[in-house]
């Protein structure tokens, strides 16, 4: 036994590389899967208020851009109001609330990465938390995947891990919607059916099946499309709708009756056991 | 001795700031991202205990991760540069006598030496980050052209960071 302390003393350098270099690795393996870096995220108020500080500064840069963003989404916000339409008696249906909307903005965002994310200004203290969808005004942005009491991280679109269940606006066909693209532009359209021809321009939209999202929102448009006669399912390129380069201010979804869904869906699970 | 440690620390904070703050919101050509931090790894004294080098490296490694949310990917890179730094020393400048806390900058080896030992650990850093990043070799050449691309464009920051902070030195 003491000589096997000797021995690791002598080759202490070597030892400890192998030692730092397997926990790297460790760490390093944990977020190669979806749940994993939904698990163990390093959000934290620390890193959140360094680069909100720095946000602080170089916000004044974009103010000019952000106000006419801002005033974009106003007059959308008009057009729906109900003075914007012509009233008839069928026009109002009550509508118990589904989703409630957090507004959120972005103090660190990366698209150049295989593995992206987005640090936004608010967390667990203003009821987010993990698994929330967000989308940006136009479109959907990403996923929550780490809360800490005033940040929270989102994994971005253009994250590998990224998988969400969406639907061909014209055909209402089920898609998948992936990113294993390097451009931060593109993102891929899979397992449309064989039958299926998609035109440049078509929408893709969310499907309203993971619960994460509301159905119909638009992720993107569609770039072109090429048919393997051999396969059944085919791939398409999609133009992301949102620019996640030069998004700032995002909306986080809470979806109110997850609990219920979800309680229903383990209830179904339970049955299958 | 204190003098050193404080010089390092100082280095230590600026870099990470700079790569934190303003490096990994760059994207040059729509994916290259710079990385100056590892000029505190290549600096440390050239007679410092390997086994130290080698935490320092990974610290250096987890701090970038921590704000990258990388978690463990610059730290695997790092303590693979920290440990082929000795040699790599070694190998390139084994005429020159360090003495006490001197570090194997320009001014002791010299410009040219300084860039054959930046460019060569630069390499090793990037490969492993880019590799272990995408995990896969699928696109090998793709990510090849990306490592050697974003090493070239390191190294000149480097470069430029040494040839700036280099004329405060000399007497």
């Amino acid at each position: 036994m003491r000589n096997l302390f000797a021995l690791l003393w002598k080759n202490q350098f070597f030892v400890l590389f192998i030692l730092l270099i397997s926990i790297s690795l460790y760490l390093l393996s944990r977020s190669y899967s979806y749940h994993g870096s939904i698990a163990h995220n390093t959000t934290s108020d620390i890193s959140g208020s360094v680069f909100s500080t720095y946000g602080n500064i170089t916000d004044y840069l974009s103010l000019k851009v952000d106000n006419d963003v801002l005033a974009d989404e106003n007059a959308m916000l008009k057009n729906m109001l109900s003075s914007s339409f012509l009233q008839t008696d069928t026009q109002y249906i009550y509508r118990d609330s589904l989703y409630r909307y957090i507004p959120v903005k972005i103090v660190s965002n990366s698209v150049s990465k295989r593995n992206n994310f987005m640090l936004v200004n608010k967390g667990s203290k203003h009821g987010i938390k993990k698994e929330m969808g967000v989308i940006s005004t136009l479109g959907v942005a990403g996923v929550v995947v780490g809360v800490s009491e005033h940040y929270s991280t989102i994994m971005s679109m253009l994250h590998q891990n990224m998988r969400i269940s969406a639907r061909i606006k014209n055909s209402g066909q089920l898609v998948n919607v992936i990113w294993d693209k390097t451009d931060y532009l593109y993102g891929t359209v899979i397992d449309i059916p064989s039958h299926i021809r998609l035109n440049q321009g078509d929408t893709i939209i969310t499907s309203g099946n993971s619960l994460i999202f509301p159905e119909g929102i638009i992720i993107g448009l569609i770039e072109s499309h090429k048919i393997d006669s051999n396969k059944n399912l085919s791939k398409a390129t999609m133009r992301y709708i949102t620019d996640f380069n030069s998004i700032k201010h995002l909306f986080i979804i809470e979806n109110l009756m997850k609990m219920e869904q979800d309680s229903l869906i383990s209830q179904i699970e339970n049955i299958d056991e | 001795m204190n003098n050193v440690l404080f010089k390092n620390i100082t280095r230590f904070i600026i870099l990470m700031l700079i790569q934190v703050l303003v490096l990994n919101n760059m994207n040059l050509g729509g994916y290259l991202n710079p990385y100056i931090y590892i000029l505190f790894i290549l600096l440390l004294p050239a007679n410092i205990n390997r086994s130290f080098l080698l935490i320092l490296a990974f610290g250096t490694g987890l701090t970038v991760d921590y704000f990258g949310n990388t978690l463990g990917l610059h730290a695997a890179a790092c303590v693979v540069i920290a440990f082929m730094r000795p040699g790599t020393i070694n190998l390139f400048f084994r005429n020159y006598e360090f003495n006490g806390n001197e570090e194997p900058g320009p001014s002791s080896i010299g410009y040219r030496g300084f860039l054959k030992y930046a460019i060569s650990l630069m390499f090793i850093h990037q490969l492993i980050l880019f590799y272990f990043e995408v995990f896969s070799f699928s696109n090998f050449f793709f990510t090849l052209s990306k490592v050697l691309l974003s090493t070239v464009l390191s190294v000149i920051l480097i470069m430029i960071a040494v040839l700036l902070t280099g004329k405060r030195k000399k007497k």
